[in-house]
C-alpha cells in the first residue's frame, strides 16, 4: 500500500521539484553558453553552435514556464506569504540570466563579431569568469532555500568574480581600442564585450538582492 | 433555572465575549496576521479547544481565585463580571491593550471594599508576582526556543517551502493547545466568581457525569467562541502586524513559549509532580495570555537587538496593564453602590465576626495571647475591616495572624445539607473523605472550624498533615476542599 502525504506537503515538494528543476536548467543553459561561446572563438558559426543555441533557446522556454508554475502554485495556495514576494523576484531575476545567455547567442549568430586573434586569450579568459560568476549565484540561490548561512559565501564569492570580470573587460576594451582596428569594428566588438560582461553584472545585482532576502529569512 | 441567574450571569458572559475577542486573538495572532492561517480556521481551532480546555481542565484555576475573595451573592457577582469586562472593554476601545486576568483581580478586589471583606493580600501577592513572572518566563522561553530552532533549522536544512509547511502545521497545532490552556486558565476569570451561586445540577449522561461547575463553564466557553468568531479578527491583525513583525516560526515561538506559561500556572498535574519530587510548585492562578505574549514578542525582539521591537506601543501597553487593574476596581465600587443603594438589592451575604469562649479557646491553641484577646470577646463585628481594626488596638497582627482570627471567629450557619452533598464533585474527594462527609449530613455549625474539626474526628482524610515536604500537596489540597465546603454548605 502506498503512503500517501497529505496534499499540503506533497504540494511543497511538487513547488520543491519545479524550483530545483528551474535552477537546474539556468545551469545547464550557462554551460551550454559556455561551450557555443568557445566553439564560436574556435571555429565561428557552425552546426554545433547552432545545436547548443536551440537548446539553450529550449530552455529558456522551459523554464519560463516553470517560473510561471512556481508563481500559481505559491499565490494560489498562499505558500510562504511572508517571502512569497522575495522569491518570485529572485526567480525572475534569474531567468534574466538564462534570457542573456539565448539573446547573447543569438547576437553572435547574427552579427558574426570578428575578434583579432591577439583578444582571444583574454576573450576566453572573460568569459570562463562570466559563467563561473553566474553558477556560484545559481549556487547562492538555491541555498537561499536550503542552507541560508551559506548565501553570504557564495555571495562573496560571486561580487569577487563580477569585479573580475570588470577588469578583464576594461583591459579587452583597451587592447581593442589600442588595436589598428577601424572604428565601427572596434565600436562593433565593445558591444559584444559589454553583452558578456552584463551578465556578470546581472549575477552582481541578484547576488546583492538575494543578500537582503537571507537577511530577511532570518527567524 | 431561576431568571435572575440568567440575567446576572449575562455579566460573565459579556466578560467571556471580551476574552474570546482579546485574549484568544493572542494565540492565532501571529499566524493570522502573517497570512500563515486563514481566520476561519484560526477561529474555528480556537474555538472548540477553549471549549475543550474550559470543560475538560479549568477547575484548578478556579479553586485559587474563590480563595482570593468570597463572592456569596449573585449581584455581586454580576458587579465584579461587569466591571471587569466593562474595563476590558473601554481600554480596548480607547486603543489600550487590556487583560481579563488583571480586571478581574481588579473587580474582586473592589468588591473586597465595598463590603468590608479583607483581602487575602498573600494571594494577592502571589498573582502580583506573576504578572511580573509570566512576561520574564515567556520572554526567557522564546529566547530559548529561538536558539534551539535555530540550531534545529541549521542542522537539518529543511527546504524553504518544507519549512514553511511544518510551520503552518505547527501553528495549527501549538494554537489548538494554546488555546486548551487559555480555556483552562482563564475560564475562572469568566465563571469563577459564579460557582458559589450556580443553579446547575451535575448531570449523568448515559455514564458520563458532568459536573455543575462543567456545565458552568461550557456556558462561559461558548461566551470565549462567540468573542473568537465576531470580534478578534481586527485585534488578530492587530496583534500579528502592529506589535511586531515576526517571521511564520518566530510566531510560532512566540505562540509556544506563551503557552508554556499559561499551561505552567493552569496545570494541577504539573504541580502534584513538582510537590512529589520536592521541588517548589508554581502557584495555580489565572495569568494573562496578554502579558505572555507581549513577554515573549520582546524576548525575540531583545534577542534580534531590541531595534525592531515597537517600544512605543510596548509603554503604551505596559500603561494598560496599570490601569487596568485601578479601572476594574473603581468601576466595580460604582456598579455594587448602585445595586446596593439603588436598586436594594443585596451584593454580599452579611458577615459576623464572633469571638466566643470557644473561639477563644481554639485561638489560644494556635498561640494567640489570651489576655490581649479578651477585649474583643463577645461582642459581634459586622467586618473583617471592623474586627481587625478592633483587634490591632490590642494586638500585632501580621497577614497570617489576621487570617486566622478571621477564620476563627467567623460566626455562620453551615448545615451539611444531604442533597448538597450529593451535588458534590464526588470524583475530587477521597472514599475515606467521602464517608465523612456523609456521616455529618444533617449536622449544623457555627464556626467553619468546627466543621473541619468534625471531618478530622472521623478520618485521617480530613486532618492536616505535619508541614513537611512530603505533605504539602495533601496540606494544600485539603485546604482547598476545605474552603469550597465551606462555601457550598454556608446557608
Amino acid at each position: 500500500m502506498n503512503f500517501k502525504l497529505p496534499s499540503l506537503f506533497s504540494r511543497t515538494s511538487k513547488v520543491e521539484r519545479n524550483i530545483d528543476d528551474f535552477f537546474d536548467r539556468v545551469v545547464v543553459a550557462g554551460l551550454l553558453f559556455r561551450q557555443a561561446m568557445q566553439l564560436y572563438i574556435d571555429q565561428g558559426i557552425c552546426a554545433e553552435f547552432e545545436d547548443k543555441m536551440a537548446r539553450v533557446e529550449a530552455l529558456e522556454s522551459e523554464s519560463d514556464q516553470l517560473r510561471r508554475a512556481i508563481e500559481t502554485e505559491l499565490y494560489v495556495h498562499t505558500l510562504i506569504p511572508d517571502l512569497r514576494a522575495d522569491v518570485m523576484s529572485l526567480l525572475e531575476d534569474v531567468d534574466v540570466l538564462i534570457n542573456l545567455f539565448e539573446a547573447g547567442l543569438f547576437k553572435f549568430h547574427i552579427e558574426r563579431p570578428q575578434f583579432p586573434a591577439a583578444t582571444l586569450p583574454e576573450l576566453n579568459r572573460l568569459l570562463h569568469t562570466v559563467c563561473e560568476c553566474v553558477e556560484l549565484l545559481v549556487t547562492a540561490a538555491r541555498a537561499f532555500f536550503r542552507d541560508i548561512q551559506a548565501v553570504r559565501d557564495h555571495n562573496c564569492k560571486v561580487q569577487l568574480l563580477e569585479t573580475e570580470a570588470d577588469k578583464l573587460s576594461t583591459a579587452l576594451l583597451r587592447r581593442i581600442f589600442n588595436s589598428d582596428l577601424d572604428i565601427a569594428h572596434k565600436v562593433h566588438l565593445r558591444y559584444f564585450v559589454e553583452r558578456i560582461d552584463e551578465l556578470a553584472n546581472t549575477a552582481e545585482d541578484i547576488s546583492d538582492r538575494l543578500s537582503i532576502y537571507a537577511i530577511k529569512r532570518r527567524i | 433555572m431561576d431568571l435572575s441567574f440568567i440575567f446576572f450571569i449575562s455579566s460573565g458572559l459579556f466578560l467571556g465575549w471580551s476574552l474570546g475577542a482579546n485574549d484568544a486573538a493572542n494565540i492565532f495572532g501571529t499566524a493570522v496576521g502573517s497570512r500563515m492561517l486563514r481566520f476561519s480556521t484560526a477561529a474555528l481551532v480556537c474555538s472548540v479547544f477553549v471549549v475543550l480546555g474550559a470543560v475538560i481542565d479549568g477547575a484548578g484555576a478556579a479553586r485559587t481565585l474563590g480563595s482570593l475573595g468570597g463572592i456569596n451573592q449573585i449581584a455581586g457577582a454580576f458587579a465584579t463580571a461587569l466591571a471587569a469586562a466593562l474595563s476590558v472593554f473601554m481600554l480596548v476601545r480607547i486603543g489600550l491593550t487590556a487583560s481579563t486576568t488583571q480586571a478581574i483581580v481588579g473587580a474582586i478586589v473592589g468588591w473586597n471594599f465595598f463590603t468590608g471583606a479583607l483581602t487575602d493580600t498573600d494571594t494577592l501577592l502571589t498573582i502580583l508576582a506573576t504578572w511580573v513572572l509570566c512576561p520574564l518566563l515567556a520572554g526567557l522561553f522564546a529566547v530559548l526556543l529561538s536558539r534551539a530552532v535555530e540550531f534545529g533549522l541549521q542542522r537539518f536544512q529543511p527546504h524553504l517551502l518544507t519549512q514553511d509547511s511544518w510551520t503552518r502545521l505547527a501553528l495549527i497545532v501549538t494554537g489548538a493547545f494554546g488555546a486548551y490552556t487559555l480555556g483552562a486558565n482563564n475560564i475562572a476569570n469568566v465563571m469563577g466568581v459564579f460557582i458559589a451561586v450556580s443553579p446547575f445540577q451535575d448531570l449523568d449522561m448515559s455514564g458520563v457525569r458532568v459536573s455543575s461547575t462543567q456545565q458552568l463553564f461550557l456556558l462561559g466557553s461558548l461566551a470565549i467562541a462567540v468573542g473568537v468568531y465576531t470580534y478578534s479578527k481586527r485585534v488578530m491583525l492587530t496583534v500579528g502586524c502592529k506589535l511586531l513583525q515576526v517571521s511564520p516560526v518566530s510566531a510560532w515561538i512566540v505562540v509556544v513559549a506563551h503557552s508554556l506559561v499559561l499551561f505552567l500556572f493552569a496545570s494541577q498535574t504539573l504541580e502534584r509532580q513538582l510537590i512529589d519530587w520536592g521541588l517548589p510548585s508554581i502557584p495555580l492562578v489565572p495569568v494573562s495570555s496578554t502579558q505572555a505574549i507581549v513577554g515573549a514578542v520582546i524576548g525575540i525582539g531583545l534577542l534580534k537587538g531590541g531595534h525592531s521591537v515597537n517600544w512605543r506601543l510596548v509603554g503604551r501597553i505596559g500603561c494598560g496593564w496599570v490601569a487596568t487593574p485601578a479601572v476594574a476596581a473603581l468601576i466595580c465600587t460604582l456598579c455594587l453602590f448602585v445595586l446596593q443603594n439603588l436598586l436594594h438589592l443585596s451584593v454580599a451575604r452579611p458577615q459576623r465576626y464572633l469571638i466566643s469562649t470557644a473561639v477563644m479557646e481554639r485561638l489560644q491553641e494556635q498561640g494567640f495571647d489570651a489576655a490581649a484577646l479578651q477585649p474583643l470577646s463577645a461582642i459581634e463585628y459586622p467586618s473583617a475591616r471592623t474586627l481587625i481594626t478592633s483587634a490591632q488596638r490590642h494586638l500585632v497582627l501580621d497577614n497570617a495572624a489576621q487570617q486566622a482570627l478571621l477564620h476563627a471567629s467567623y460566626l455562620g450557619d453551615f448545615f451539611l445539607n444531604a442533597h448538597k452533598i450529593g451535588n458534590l464533585d464526588r470524583q475530587w474527594f477521597s472514599q475515606a473523605q467521602w464517608q465523612a462527609l456523609n456521616a455529618l449530613a444533617g449536622h449544623r455549625f457555627e464556626y467553619r472550624w468546627q466543621l473541619a474539626q468534625a471531618l478530622a474526628a472521623l478520618t485521617p482524610a480530613w486532618r492536616h498533615r505535619p508541614d513537611r515536604a512530603a505533605n504539602k500537596y495533601f496540606n494544600q489540597d485539603l485546604h482547598q476542599k476545605l474552603s469550597h465546603l465551606y462555601r457550598i454548605f454556608e446557608s
